[in-house]
């Protein structure tokens, strides 16, 4: 996948988590905690739906990369590197 | 081999099994009674609809709402706000002897009330809203969490009969302990009851429990009735399945129980004996009400009203008795704020919950224990009647539940309603393989249980699960 694949596939994501969201004006570089008010559980719900839908594993202590979309997937990148977007 | 058997289809197991369901586990919910709901169920009787537990849903929230125990469980069970369906209350009253204080779905009005019965008690009263533990710091490892309630409420409202007031709904909803509260309980029932709110679906916990029903089986999960976990089979230190009172095995990897504390550690057959002195006390009768008219009709239209007959507050187990009738909770099902599509109920309901002691009631024989639900029933209702229009003139059907019909739905030692006083908010038990979800675990209510079966299940059965 590339780096825009990615990003899709998480805001596919954050839209199963979040159905009232608009993700529209989702501002890359701004973290998900204070535009969606994602909070630990739904943190956990993105590292849970990556690997139920492409067996990404994320340890617990990289959850920290996840803060923003920007730092999101520039962590995933080399991870889904290989994996073709279905 | 399932990767997670859940011990019980109440409203946290349920709960749990979506959230493993969803992510692809093997989950099977194992119930022993004929139907779903646990304390939160429903039966039919004589053509109508009876509720067993839910008066009120607490944690309400209008949809769209992003923070908050309810928004929390609609995320995480990929719900939609109109699945619940909830209609507002009209308004609560809190009722002692010359003394109410309406409550709503905005604490304004409560502050309101306050500053008129209690004008002294309103900067405190301020300041104790300001001081409640937040649900993010709750936990259990907050040092403020086990503090009694009463010593906070002493140091904050000046005058001891708002102090009351205020406990009386609080532990009616939610307090496992006798007299007192653990100030985090009262933080979250406070949160649940007074900042939040209370609503209802027209139909009741039956569209709760069917859209969860629904979402669980849709999801793959297994629910077997009628299948009452007989024995937790241990090797070597690991839980390593479940033996059924048929004598069915069923292997697991893990299991995670809403039976409570005791119940399941009885079931452990590395276990000999439990510390029974750890169960819950507190239950229930229930004395139910069909009217001829509806209750708005006869001047009555409180969703709730929680009375106490003297100053003081009793909260514990009858002394002598059956049951205390000094303090109770009227709820009419009636008088909430529903979709005018949907109309009004079809009867006009009163419901008393009275506090009842499990052992006298099931010591009685069969003939003694249905006479004594004509009698205990006709003192709740004569009770409550002082707090609100007499409505006995209008009764064309009755029912009654105790805590003997608590303990056949819930199976909790005692017909313990909020279960055990101890909670193991970790759900953590001496297996490190069996957890516990459901009201010995923390959260109580409707929202509480079903947050419980979502958090345990993710921390314990998802997140470590590899």
């Amino acid at each position: 996948m590339s780096p825009a694949e990615i990003r899709d596939e998480i805001i596919d994501i954050l839209g199963d988590i979040a159905p009232d969201e608009n993700l529209d004006d989702l501002v890359d570089d701004k973290n998900f905690r204070d535009q969606l008010e994602l909070d630990s559980m739904d943190f956990l719900d993105i590292v849970m739906e990556l690997r139920k839908r492409h067996r990404v594993q994320i340890p617990e202590e990289d959850y920290g990369h996840l803060a923003s979309m920007q730092t999101t997937v520039s962590y995933l990148e080399p991870k889904m590197r290989d994996i073709v977007k279905a | 081999m399932y990767d997670t058997i859940i011990i019980g289809a109440g409203m946290s197991g349920l709960a749990a099994g979506i959230r493993l369901a969803h992510f692809d586990q093997r989950v099977c919910i194992l119930e022993r009674h004929y139907t779903i709901g646990g304390l939160n169920s429903f039966y039919r009787m004589g053509g109508r609809d009876f509720d067993v537990g839910l008066h009120a849903m607490t944690n309400f929230a209008r949809k769209g709402t992003r923070r908050g125990p309810l928004a929390k469980l609609i995320r995480q069970l990929r719900f939609n706000w109109e699945d619940f369906a909830l209609a507002e209350q009209i308004g609560s009253s809190i009722r002692f002897p010359g003394v109410s204080l309406d409550f709503g779905n905005d604490i304004e009005l409560l502050q309101s009330e306050i500053a008129r019965e209690f004008p002294d008690c309103v900067d405190g009263f301020a300041k104790l809203c300001d001081s409640l533990l937040d649900y993010d710091d709750l936990a259990g490892d907050d040092p403020n969490f086990n503090r009694s309630a009463r010593a906070v409420l002493e140091q904050l409202i000046p005058q001891p009969l708002l102090r009351e007031m205020l406990l009386c709904p609080l532990m009616w909803y939610g307090n496992a302990r006798e007299d007192d509260m653990d100030f985090g309980q009262f933080c979250i029932m406070f949160r649940a009851c007074y900042l939040e709110g209370f609503g209802r679906p027209f139909k009741g916990v039956r569209t709760i429990l069917k859209n969860l029903v629904r979402k669980f089986r849709g999801l793959g999960g297994e629910l077997k009735l009628r299948s009452g976990v007989s024995r937790i089979h241990v090797e070597d230190g690991r839980a390593v399945g479940v033996v059924l009172d048929d004598g069915t095995e069923i292997a697991g990897r893990r299991i995670l129980s809403s039976a409570g504390t005791v119940e399941t550690l009885r079931l452990c057959d590395d276990i000999t004996e439990v510390d029974v002195a750890k169960a819950g006390q507190l239950s229930f009768i229930e004395s139910i009400s069909i009217l001829d008219v509806q209750p708005q009709d006869i001047g009555f239209d409180r969703t709730i009203v929680f009375y106490n007959d003297s100053e003081t507050f009793h909260w514990r187990r009858p002394e002598q008795g059956l049951c205390d009738i000094r303090t109770g909770v009227v709820c009419s099902p009636n008088n909430y704020r529903y979709d005018a599509a949907d109309g009004a109920l079809p009867d006009g309901v009163i419901r008393i919950t009275t506090l009842a002691d499990h052992d006298r009631w099931c010591a009685l024989s069969e003939p003694m224990y249905r006479a004594e639900k004509v009698a205990q029933y006709e003192a709740a209702v004569h009770s409550a009647v002082r707090f609100m229009p007499d409505f006995r003139r209008h009764i064309i059907d009755t029912d009654v539940f105790t805590p003997k019909t608590i303990r056949r739905f819930t199976w909790h030692d005692n017909g313990a309603v909020y279960g055990a006083p101890d909670k193991r908010l970790d759900g953590t038990t001496h297996l490190n393989n069996l957890f516990l979800c459901g009201t010995d675990q923390g959260f109580v209510g409707i929202v509480g249980a079903i947050l419980s079966g979502i958090s345990m299940a993710n921390r314990h059965c998802l997140v470590s699960a590899d």
